[in-house]
Order: C-alpha cells, then sequence, then structure tokens
C-alpha cells in the first residue's frame, strides 16, 4: 500500500499533491488564509506577514514561504497568530489615506476586506500618514502612492511576468516607496500600460485611469450619436461585477445596458477582429512567400506595440502593419457611420469597451487620429462599464438581452477568440489555411495553439510547406522570442505576443482577479461562444465581404491600407547609431553636436538647430554635414561640439561658427 | 600554459624572520582608525625623519631578500599595524625589543623618544600608562590591566604585524593552515574539524559554522561560494574593521579554508564602503595573495581555482543580513527574502553559498592550526572559544577587547574597562546601571548580570545577544526608555521597508516610545508598546525585524518601573527626558538681568528688574534658550 504525503491543518489530514508551498496546501484544504503578496504566478515574497501559521515544533511561519512536509501539524488561527495578524492590519491602517467611500478600489480593496475579516473595528495606533502628490500622468493609470501598502506585487508582475520593472522600490526605513525611475512620472518611463500592476495591487494605489465622466456627458448632449464597439473578452468578464461565473457570456445583456444609458449604436470589435485577420493573415502569405519580415509578429495589442518601440526598434518591421480591430473599428466608424447614419463627423462619439488600460493609450496615439480628432474617442474597461450600469441603477441580472446592430455587429467565431492567448493565430489559420490550399476546413479548432503556457510552440503542414507558429503572453516571454529575432535564430513564422497573461481576458480593466481560475473560465467562455456561432471563418463574414466590394476595395489595397493599416516608431531614447541631420558623407566636414541629457540642459538642442542654419544659410551643405550624438561623457563641460577633429567644450554658437570657419578653410574641397 | 609552483610557505617565513633579525629594533604605531584621528600616521613620519636626522639607520620596509649576513642586528624598522583596541590612549607607540608602550603620543614627543629611550635607553615616564586604580605608570601591555585581562587570539597579530605584509603574516604562521586544508585535508574533514571545534557565528545568531559548512558542502553543483560578510553596521562595533585592518590576511586564509571545505572556487569579501582602510587593506591582501600564487589557478599545486572578490556596500544595515547582502552583490536592492531555501541550498546567483562573518573566518585558521580540542580549551562548553567586543560608554577603558566566552560582565566593566565613569569622566564605584549589549538587536543587562558568564545561550536567556559584539556601559545618569528610543530609532531609519512588520512596527514603537517620553503615554500605552513589540519579534521575516524589538523588551524587563514612573507620574528618574521635565529659576542665583525673559519666545518669563525672574510653566514650551542664555547658571531642568 502507498501512503501519501499528508499535512494535518486544524485537525484535519490534507494530501500534498506537489504544493509549491503550505499556503496553497491550506487553501486547498479550503481555508482561505489572508494574504497581500502572494500571488500563484509571482515569485514567493514574505512580506504581508498575514499568512503566519503555528507549525508544530517549529513555531509560527509564514505559509507561503514554507514547504509542505509529510506530517507536519498546523494550526492557522491561534490566538497569538490572530493577534500578529490584527496588529499587522492595523499597523497598515495607521499609515493609509483611508478616504476609503471615494476611492476607485473600494469594492475590490483586500485591505478593506480584511480589517472587515478580523473584526477589526479601531485601530489603536496613530495616524502617521504623509500625503504624497497623486500621479495621473498617464492615459491609462493612476497611480496613488497614499494607498500603497508597500507589499510589491506591482514590482514583481512588472518585472517577473512583463519583464520591464517600470517600478520599484526606493528608499529605507519610513520613506519606503514603490515610484518609477528617480521619482518620475509614469508617462515618463518605460511603462507599457498594460495596468497589470494595477490587477495585482490590493489597494487602489494603482489603478486604471476613468473616463466614465466624459462618457456620461456625451451621452447627455443630444446633439451626439454615440456608438460602442464591445471587445471580445468584455462578454466574459462583465458578468462577474455581477456576481456571475466568470466566463459566462453577456454579450446581449451588455447591448441592453448599453441602450438603457443611451448609447444609440452597439457594434462589436469581433466585427473588426475578422477583418483584422484577413488583412493580416494576406500579409503574412505575402511575407512568407517574399520571404521578407519572417517571422511576423502580430499587432492587435498595444502593451506589446510599445514594449516592441522601446526596446526592438530594429524589429518592427516584423510587426503586422494592421491597426488592432479597437483602431480598425475607430477608423471606419468615423469613415463610414457619418453617412450610414446621417450625423456629422463631429458628432460622431466611438467608445470602446474594453478589458485592457493600454487601450487608453493606443486611442490617442497621433496616429489614430485625423485633423486632430481621435478614431476612438474614449476607452471604457470592463470595470468602468459595470459601473456606469451601477450608477445607471440598472439590475444586470434581469436585463433581457438585445441584439447588436449591423452592420458592425455581424462576427465569425474567429474574431470572438481574439480575446484570448491563441486566438489570432487560431483565427489566421481557419482563414490561412484556406486561402493556401484552397480546400475548405474539415474542423476549424487549432487544438495546438490552445493552452495556457506562456510560450506555446506549433507546427502545421499547410500546402506543402511547413508553418511554425508561436503563442506567447506575458511580455517576459515575448523579450525571449524577440531577443531570437534579433539574434536571427528564431524558428517560427508567424507569433502572436498577447501582454497580459492569457491574452485580453486577463486584461487589467477587467474585474480583478488573483488567481488563474477565472481567466481559464473566461477563455473556455470565449471558445463557447465560437461554437455557439454558425459562422466561425472570418471569409464567411458576408458584411465583410461586402465591405471590400463596396468600400476598400482590395484586401491589402490602397483604401484598405489607408483605414485598416499603420506604421512604428523607435522609442528608444538614444538612437544606437548617430543621426544624420544633413545629409551624411565621409568626406565633407563633420560637426557632432552631443545631445546627451547634461548637453541638451545646457542648450545643446539650440545649438544645433542654430548651425544646422547657419548650414544652410550660408549654402554649406555639400561640404558640411551636422548630425546629432549621444554623449561624449564629458558632461560637465558640456554643450560638447566636434568640429572635424577639434572638440570644443561649453561650446557656444559662436565658438562652433569660428571653428567651422576654420575647417572650411583648410579643408580640401 | 606554465603551472604556478608550490608555494614554499617555510622559506617565505624564513627569509622574513632573517630580515628582521638584522634589525635591532622595531617600532610599530598603530594605525587603526582611532589613531589615525588623533594623527598617527604624522607620528610615524615624524619617527621616521627625526632618527634618521640623529643619524641612526631607519627603514620602513623589510626587504626580505636580504639575508641576516651582519653580524650585529642595527637600525630601526618602523613599521604600521592594525587596531591596538586601546583606542581611548591613541595614538599608540611600541617599542621593541624592549616592549615599552607609549600612549596619546602626539608630535612634539617623538623627539624625546628618539633622544631618550633610542639614544641614552631611557624610558619616557610620562608617556606610559598610568593605572587609574593604583597610579603606577606601566610599562608595557604586559602590565596594563586592560590588556592584561583579556585572551588576544584572533587579535593576538593585530597590532603587532604589518597588516599590508604578507610575508610576516607567513612568518607568524599564517597560510599554513591554509595549506594544511588544501593539501592534507578532505573537505569532509575540514567541516568535520569545525563541528567538532565548536565554532559559533561571530555575526549575531551563533549558528554551528560546522553545520552550515556542512550544508553547503553536501550540495550537487561544481559552482559554490563563499562570502564573508563585512557589513558591520550596528552603532558602536567596530570589531571586525579592526580585524580586517589589523590582520586582513587572517580573514583571507579563513575563506580560503571555508571554500576548501565546500567546494567554491569564488569568493566575496563584502565591505561597508564607509571602512576605506578596511577596504583598501582587504584588496591589498588579496593582491598579494594573488601574486604569491596563493590566489589563483593552483591553490596549493591542487590545479583548483580560487578567486576572490572585494565589493563596496553602500552602507545599509539590512545588508549585514545575509539574504540581503546576497541580493546587494547581484545588484538588486538589499532587501531579505524568506527562508527557506538557505543560502546554504541557494544562495549568490541561485548556487550554494556560505556567508561568514569576519571574525568568524579570522577564528578558522587557528582552529585548523591548533586543532579543535586545542580551540575547546577556552570558552564555555556550548560556546567554545574566544569573542571580540566593542567596548564604549561610560566606562574607564574604552576599546576593542577580546574575552573567552564565560567571562562575566563584571570582569569586562570593572577589570578590563577599568569602572563605570560619572558624568565627568571620573571612575565611581557604585554609578553601573546597565549594559547594553548586541546593538539594536540586542538588549540591556543590569547589575543582576554582572555575574551571569557571557555567552551565546546565557544572553538570549536573559533577552539580550552576543550580536556582533557591540558593549556599552551606561551609568546612573542613563534613561533606559531613552536608550530604548535611540535603538529604536535607528532600526526604523534602517528597515528595509520591506515586511509590514517591521516597517510599521518599528515607526509606531518610536511614536509610543516618543509618547512615553515626552508625557503623552496613558497606561495602555505601555501595554500597547508591549504587545506591539512581541508581535514584531514573532512574525518580521528577517531576523533583523525578529531582534527590532530587543531593547524595548529587554529595558521592559529589567526598567518597568522607570517606563512607568515616565508614563503615571510624569517624570523621569535619570532626570534626562526634558519633555517631562520643568524649567525653573534659582533666586539664590538669579540676578534679575532680564535676559533669559527677553530670549523666552511666548513671554513665560517675568519678574522686576534686579529681582528674581519666575517662569509660568503653563506657558512654557520647554525650549531651553532661558537655560543657554542665563550667565549665571541660575536656570535649570528638574
Amino acid at each position: 500500500m502507498r501512503t501519501k504525503a499528508t499535512v494535518t491543518i486544524d485537525g484535519r489530514e490534507v494530501a500534498i499533491n506537489g504544493e509549491r508551498n503550505l499556503l496553497e496546501v491550506i487553501r486547498k484544504a479550503g481555508i482561505e488564509l489572508p494574504t497581500f503578496c502572494y500571488h500563484s504566478d509571482l515569485s514567493v515574497y514574505g512580506a504581508c506577514r498575514l499568512c503566519l501559521v503555528q507549525v508544530e515544533g517549529r513555531g509560527i511561519c509564514a505559509a507561503c514561504s514554507t514547504p509542505a512536509q509529510d506530517g507536519m501539524k498546523v494550526r492557522t488561527t491561534t490566538e497569538e497568530i490572530r493577534e500578529i495578524r490584527r496588529i499587522a492590519v492595523e499597523l497598515l491602517l495607521a499609515n493609509h489615506d483611508q478616504s476609503c467611500p471615494t476611492c476607485p478600489k473600494a469594492s475590490a480593496c483586500q485591505l478593506q476586506n480584511l480589517a472587515r475579516r478580523l473584526g477589526i473595528e479601531k485601530v489603536r495606533f496613530k495616524p502617521v500618514h504623509d500625503p504624497e502628490p497623486v500621479d495621473r500622468s498617464s492615459p491609462s493609470l493612476v497611480r496613488d502612492p497614499n494607498k500603497c501598502v508597500l507589499c510589491g506585487d506591482c514590482v514583481r508582475v512588472c518585472s517577473e511576468i512583463q519583464g520591464i520593472g517600470a517600478i520599484d522600490f526606493a528608499y529605507r526605513g519610513h520613506q519606503v516607496a514603490v515610484l518609477p525611475a528617480f521619482g518620475k512620472d509614469l508617462k515618463d518611463v518605460e511603462c507599457v500600460y498594460c495596468g497589470q500592476c494595477a490587477n495585482v495591487c490590493p489597494t487602489g494605489a494603482l489603478t486604471p485611469r476613468s473616463e466614465v465622466e466624459q462618457v456620461w456627458k456625451e451621452l447627455d448632449n443630444p446633439r451626439k450619436v454615440v456608438v460602442a464597439q464591445i471587445a471580445p473578452a468584455v462578454r466574459v468578464g462583465l458578468g462577474e461585477a455581477f456576481g456571475l461565473e466568470p466566463g459566462t457570456v453577456v454579450t446581449g445583456k451588455i447591448v441592453a445596458a448599453l441602450k438603457a444609458m443611451g448609447f444609440n449604436y452597439v457594434y462589436d470589435t469581433s466585427f473588426t477582429a475578422d477583418l483584422t485577420v484577413i488583412e493580416e493573415a494576406n500579409e503574412f502569405i505575402a511575407r512568407k512567400q517574399a520571404a521578407k519580415n519572417i517571422p511576423q509578429f502580430t499587432s492587435c495589442c498595444p502593451g506589446w506595440v510599445k514594449f516592441a518601440e522601446q526596446y526592438f526598434p530594429d524589429l518592427l518591421p516584423h510587426l503586422s502593419s494592421c491597426k488592432s480591430p479597437q483602431q480598425m473599428f475607430g477608423a471606419l466608424a468615423k469613415d463610414l457611420l457619418p453617412a450610414k447614419l446621417n450625423v456629422d463627423r463631429k458628432d460622431l462619439v466611438i467608445v470602446s469597451i474594453m478589458p485592457c488600460t493600454a487601450k487608453k493609450f493606443e486611442a490617442q496615439l497621433p496616429r489614430f487620429q485625423k485633423d486632430g480628432v481621435r478614431d476612438v474617442d474614449y476607452v471604457l474597461t470592463t470595470q468602468e462599464l459595470a459601473r456606469m450600469i451601477e450608477e445607471a441603477g440598472l439590475k444586470f441580472n434581469t436585463l433581457r438581452p438585445e441584439s447588436l446592430d449591423m452592420p458592425f455587429g455581424f462576427k465569425t467565431g474567429a474574431g470572438v477568440i481574439f480575446g484570448n492567448s491563441g486566438g489570432v493565430t487560431e483565427a489566421v489559420l481557419r482563414y490561412a489555411v484556406e486561402k493556401l490550399t484552397g480546400v475548405t476546413l474539415d474542423s476549424v479548432d487549432f487544438e495546438a495553439v490552445r493552452g495556457e503556457e506562456g510560450l506555446r510552440e506549433a507546427t502545421l503542414e499547410v500546402g506543402g510547406q511547413k508553418l511554425r507558429l508561436a503563442v506567447v503572453h506575458g511580455l517576459a516571454n515575448a523579450r525571449k522570442v524577440a531577443e531570437q529575432v534579433k539574434a536571427g535564430q528564431s524558428p517560427y513564422d508567424l507569433i502572436e505576443v498577447m501582454a497580459c497573461p492569457g491574452g485580453c481576458i486577463g486584461g487589467a480593466g477587467q474585474p480583478v482577479y488573483r488567481d488563474r481560475q477565472p481567466r481559464r473560465l473566461r477563455t473556455e467562455g470565449l471558445y463557447e461562444a465560437d461554437k455557439m456561432l454558425e459562422l466561425h471563418k472570418p471569409q464567411e463574414n458576408h458584411f465583410i465581404s461586402e465591405l471590400y466590394r463596396e468600400e476598400l476595395g482590395e484586401i491589402g489595397g490602397e483604401r484598405a491600407h489607408e483605414l485598416l493599416h499603420t506604421h512604428y516608431h523607435s522609442r528608444r531614447r538614444i538612437a544606437d547609431t548617430s543621426l544624420s541631420l544633413v545629409d551624411g558623407d565621409r568626406s565633407k566636414l563633420n560637426i557632432s553636436v552631443c545631445v546627451g541629457t547634461n548637453c541638451m540642459v545646457r542648450g545643446a538642442q539650440t545649438l544645433l538647430h542654430n548651425l544646422i542654419r547657419h548650414v544652410e544659410e550660408r549654402g554649406l551643405q555639400d561640404v558640411v554635414d551636422v548630425k546629432a550624438s549621444f554623449c561624449f561623457e564629458q558632461c560637465d563641460k558640456g554643450p560638447t561640439v566636434v568640429v572635424g577633429d577639434k572638440l570644443i567644450h561649453k561650446c557656444t554658437f559662436q565658438a562652433a561658427c569660428q571653428a567651422l570657419d576654420e575647417a572650411v578653410a583648410v579643408e580640401p574641397k | 600554459m606554465t603551472s604556478t609552483p608550490v608555494i614554499d610557505l617555510e622559506r617565505i617565513a624564513e627569509e622574513y624572520g632573517n630580515a628582521r633579525k638584522a634589525l635591532a629594533r622595531r617600532i610599530t604605531i598603530c594605525a587603526g582608525t582611532g589613531c589615525v584621528a588623533n594623527g598617527a600616521l604624522k607620528v610615524f613620519d615624524a619617527f621616521v625623519e627625526k632618527i634618521a636626522a640623529a643619524g641612526l639607520p631607519v627603514v620602513t620596509e623589510l626587504k626580505s631578500e636580504a639575508p641576516a649576513a651582519t653580524a650585529k642586528p642595527d637600525g630601526t624598522l618602523m613599521s604600521h599595524s592594525g587596531c591596538q583596541g586601546f583606542c581611548q590612549m591613541g595614538p599608540l607607540v611600541t617599542l621593541e625589543p624592549e616592549g615599552i608602550l607609549y600612549t596619546r603620543v602626539q608630535l612634539a614627543d617623538v623627539d624625546e623618544i628618539v633622544n631618550e629611550t633610542l639614544i641614552n635607553g631611557r624610558i619616557v615616564d610620562r608617556l606610559l600608562y598610568e593605572d587609574p586604580s593604583n597610579g603606577k605608570r606601566c610599562k608595557g601591555t604586559a602590565d596594563i590591566p586592560f590588556y592584561v585581562r583579556q585572551a588576544r587570539t584572533v587579535l593576538r597579530e593585530c597590532g603587532h604585524v604589518d597588516p599590508e605584509n604578507i610575508a610576516e603574516y607567513i612568518h607568524h604562521g599564517g597560510y599554513f593552515a591554509a595549506r594544511r586544508a588544501w593539501t592534507a585535508m578532505q573537505p569532509k574533514d575540514i567541516c568535520e574539524e569545525i563541528t567538532l571545534s565548536g565554532l559559533r557565528g561571530r555575526g549575531g545568531g551563533g549558528f554551528p559554522t560546522g553545520r552550515k559548512w556542512e550544508a553547503a558542502r553536501v550540495q550537487p553543483g561544481d559552482k559554490k561560494y563563499v562570502i564573508c560578510n563585512g557589513d558591520e553596521g550596528d552603532p558602536g562595533a567596530f570589531m571586525d574593521r579592526s580585524v580586517m585592518e589589523g590582520n586582513p590576511h587572517s580573514v583571507l586564509e579563513g575563506l580560503m579554508i571555508a571554500a576548501r571545505a565546500i567546494g567554491a572556487d569564488e569568493m566575496y569579501v563584502y565591505v561597508r564602503a564607509e571602512y576605506p582602510l578596511a577596504v583598501k587593506r582587504i584588496r591589498r591582501a588579496v593582491q598579494d595573495a594573488e601574486q604569491l600564487g596563493l590566489l589563483g589557478d593552483n591553490v596549493f599545486g591542487t590545479g583548483q581555482s580560487l578567486r576572490c572578490h572585494v565589493m563596496e556596500g553602500a552602507g545599509a544595515f539590512v545588508c549585514g543580513e545575509e539574504t540581503a547582502l546576497i541580493a546587494s552583490i547581484e545588484g538588486q536592492r538589499g532587501m531579505p527574502r524568506p527562508k527557506p531555501p538557505f543560502p546554504a541550498q541557494s544562495g549568490l546567483w541561485g548556487k550554494p553559498t556560505i556567508i561568514n562573518n569576519v571574525e568568524t573566518l579570522a577564528t578558522v585558521p587557528l582552529i585548523i592550526r591548533q586543532g579543535a580540542a586545542e580551540f575547546r580549551k577556552i570558552g564555555t562548553e556550548k560556546s567554545p572559544g574566544t569573542k571580540t567586543f566593542a567596548l564604549t560608554g561610560h566606562v574607564a577603558n574604552t576599546g576593542l577587547i577580546e574575552v573567552p566566552f564565560g567571562t562575566t560582565l563584571r570582569e569586562i566593566v570593572f577589570n578590563i574597562g577599568g569602572g563605570v565613569t560619572n558624568a565627568k569622566g571620573q571612575v565611581d564605584g557604585d554609578g553601573f546601571r546597565a549594559v547594553q549589549i548586541g546593538g539594536p538587536s540586542g538588549g540591556c543587562l543590569t547589575q543582576e548580570h554582572l555575574d551571569l558568564p557571557l555567552d551565546f545561550d546565557s544572553l538570549t536567556g536573559a533577552g539580550a545577544m552576543v550580536g556582533s559584539g557591540g558593549l556599552v556601559v551606561m551609568n546612573k545618569s542613563t534613561c533606559m526608555v531613552n536608550v530604548a528610543r535611540f535603538f529604536m530609532q535607528f532600526t526604523q531609519n534602517e528597515s528595509c521597508g520591506k515586511c509590514v512588520l517591521c516597517r510599521e512596527g518599528t515607526k509606531q514603537m518610536l511614536a509610543l516610545l516618543d509618547d512615553i517620553i515626552e508625557g503623552r503615554a496613558t497606561g495602555e500605552t505601555l501595554e500597547l508598546l508591549e504587545r506591539l513589540a512581541v508581535a514584531v519579534k514573532k512574525g518580521s521575516l528577517c531576523g533583523l525585524g525578529k531582534t527590532a524589538p530587543n531593547p524595548v523588551l529587554s529595558t521592559l524587563r529589567y526598567f518597568r518601573a522607570e517606563y512607568e514612573a515616565h508614563v503615571h507620574q510624569k517624570s523621569c528618574p535619570a532626570r534626562q527626558c526634558k519633555g517631562l521635565l520643568g524649567l525653573t529659576i534659582d533666586p539664590e542665583k538669579c540676578k534679575g538681568c532680564g535676559l533669559c525673559a527677553r530670549k523666552c519666545p511666548v513671554n513665560a518669563i517675568s519678574g522686576e528688574k534686579k529681582q528674581p525672574h519666575r517662569i509660568d510653566s503653563s506657558k512654557c514650551l520647554k525650549c531651553g534658550a532661558c537655560e543657554e542664555a542665563c550667565k549665571f547658571k541660575a536656570i535649570s531642568w528638574n
């Protein structure tokens, strides 16, 4: 007989089945030990000291950092432990901005929840909280240090899952804080606005930035026609805010709620997801056949796009040039709907309902504006929509489902599964395989690309050639595959990247979740929704065929490009090579102006502009080459300028001109 | 490549000995931080100059190539030493072979020493140490109670050898133990020997060193690390600094033995950057050892490689905690992480790692040299060997001492320390109040503990700990609540901020202590302080958090009445807490000049001209401006 390893928890025997620590065994036994800093996706941190338990023979241990061992006897609620837990929570409350009723995290705040659970009626300690300014600089997130409990969850998710590290701990003792580098604003650091930090934040220290106010105002304006687009993942997430099981598909109720609140038309982002598939698959086939810019990266995730622009500017040609479904929708709607709905373009308001905080950032990018007007005017997260529904007093669960408006409300299953990791790849395959082989697919399910792993691979035989696919979620994983591409060692043809764990269904705009289960159920919900639809392949969407016929013309054609494709630019502050500002030629006299931070502060930029103008005015472009270059590391003597082989410290315009005259005089023509 | 020839330690030792014999006299100037601050380096230069001016041969460096061929030894060797411990009496100058120790030697004294002692062979009496108990002048360390009562083993060579001369270290038997460990012992044997010796970590917790090594030895994998923890950060503690400055090679030799014991090929010495001299000397030691081939690709002819890096820490107290120290070396923020896994399983860069304190490592060569049994002859059964302490506070002789474990507090304070001093600095037989031992992690001991034999376990039992060995003597003018507050302020500033109980708990303990000291406390304050202290002790993440409440808990335990006087009677028995005192004007001394009334920012002082003034206590802010202003010392706190 095989004996199983067990732990006795509060008198009950519980089997150990490879759980990574005692905490997971205890939770398996149905005891919800309190924690702030424990996440199954993140490394063990051991800082909140709330999961303390009494282990016989060892005393008090933090369950999160104690391995479960056979025969352990554990008590989870002794007087001693209750006392420490209560003191810990009271200590946090004493150093917390307790403006709880007005906190955006109010209903989901774990500190509030714990104080209630532990029956804390009075904080015995002195309030020691010093107010700090709130950072509202980012288009996607609000960082309120006054609510921070320093659990470090945000720090770890940003560095471990996303591989970025936009925020980290700083200072010691009572000054300890979680900050972007050098205390800068979030908008000035390498944050990609994925918002995963806000999802794991147990309090209101990091929250999605709300646009609810502005949307209500538009709805109240009789001149405006307000149009909503609903992203695929929203329909399997919103129900959780109203007590429904994660994964419950509530598309019809969302339409009903939006209409009840005054939205004029409600469409589906899955429609433009279908469109994205067709454009992106054709782009891929063309690249593959020309063997150019392969592997192709997907481009529908704005977090990933910003990540690539920051860290892999030389891979930008590998990104699909397709706009994301949100922006395709915005462009199409602003272009076609004024005529169709008989409304002035300026009175048409496009509101996206998204599972994502980075979509807020994406919607405000200049490249998605025309004549200063945004293609997508507002982006509401699933959470914000839930709040609007609550504010409107709608009983969500009893709403009678309504249908989406046509034509942009019509979609196939391909556009729906865009909402989970692997979905874009599968949708592209449903289209591309038929297109490449000319044979109709028997089964549209490509199980090989489904799953939970952060980096999945699949190889398919299509029309005699092998297609190698990678599906990635979490930007730390994306960094790995991108490094391979950069090194010229990527085995893949197509790489799908989603910043958030599980894809959009795990987005930071969704109702907050703490373990993997809601992600699983939401994914199942989307595959279920795909099954329930009649059509599964984008090429079967007759509204799309009609759109090409009547408006867009050819797939990937000029009009399609104008509306559906975009471009990217490097976000590197420091270019790897010097930038030639007047055409470069080695035989010319070179003038390099350092534009490193210190020289910049000392006026290098103005100096550079003046020199370029001076060269042009004197008509010296053919003999003089003016360049901006990065740091000469002579920062204390800036601005530093090199004219030919002469290095000038603390350079002025006059000094540079003088050196230029001297150099030009002796320069062999 | 050519292999490094096996180093002939015997030859180096002999050559050094011969070179040394060729010189008749050696003058050693203590170049520990304390003596250097008092001008020791200038004194050194003056000696070289004056001796030469007197026409006598003098050298500052031994040329070990020059064998002792001259018939009669001649000349003087001038050398620096590390800290000799008697910091209060520095700069210290030792003359050999006479064995004279001159104390507090100033530039102006050099001429006299050269003329009197060097030329005429007479002792300069006034520069000898005077035993305050009997007024007798002591010729050398052999007569000075501060030294006589100590058992200097780890520190034996500190103060005698030139810390920057590897040959001298070898001459005194250095690196023979390392050679033995690398060539004649198996790793398992070394771990066993250290376990047998009963050596316990000198850095704080007192964990058995042999067990730590064994745990790392049995880990699979061929990449392992050994780290020397030189991040001494306790206020008032300077034992590790003195060892690193005074005998850096002993630390390096200990590291080499540890590396052999666990199978490591890379070593780190982590020293705080605030110890520039220690950093310099350790670097020099590593460099010299590399040059000699002790470190490199063929350690003692074994064909194995061993490298040592010196890493400067930025001075965060928490980096003395081993997991935080590892994070710091890895370039991350120095914050402790939960254990397990222990560093012996997964440490630096995820590899098996052992971290030992400086003093522990400096003890290791002694054990390998003389054997575990010999080592166990000193100290107690469970705490064998000796321990260094930094003796400071209200005590006649402050400095660095080394005593066997089991020595009583009475011996240290009254015999080695020369007794407790009062506010005027005079020895006061009845002045003893308490001893704070173990720094911010330690606790206070009282009169009743004077005969307690000091070792790891007895101290823990009494609510204190050996810690790294800071020992602060306090006289009767000390307010124990204030002492607790001082340490709490320190831990609060130095908390890394990771775990809730330490970060927020120290902040609140400090606030509660402030309430007590400033007269705002109620009966609940004490209870809350005690409950909070217990919770922080039981629940914190790392060793520093778990011990942070010790100063509070131990003072509450032994000086509760003093806390209660602050809380209930709103009075400070030691009359130190100004928040509980009032300012009064002595009518006898007051001349009625009115200066105090003009200085008072709230017009709390009134009185007729040339008549005694009065302070209205209901208005008084207790700023003390009047007391400072009064020229007749008529205003006082009481």
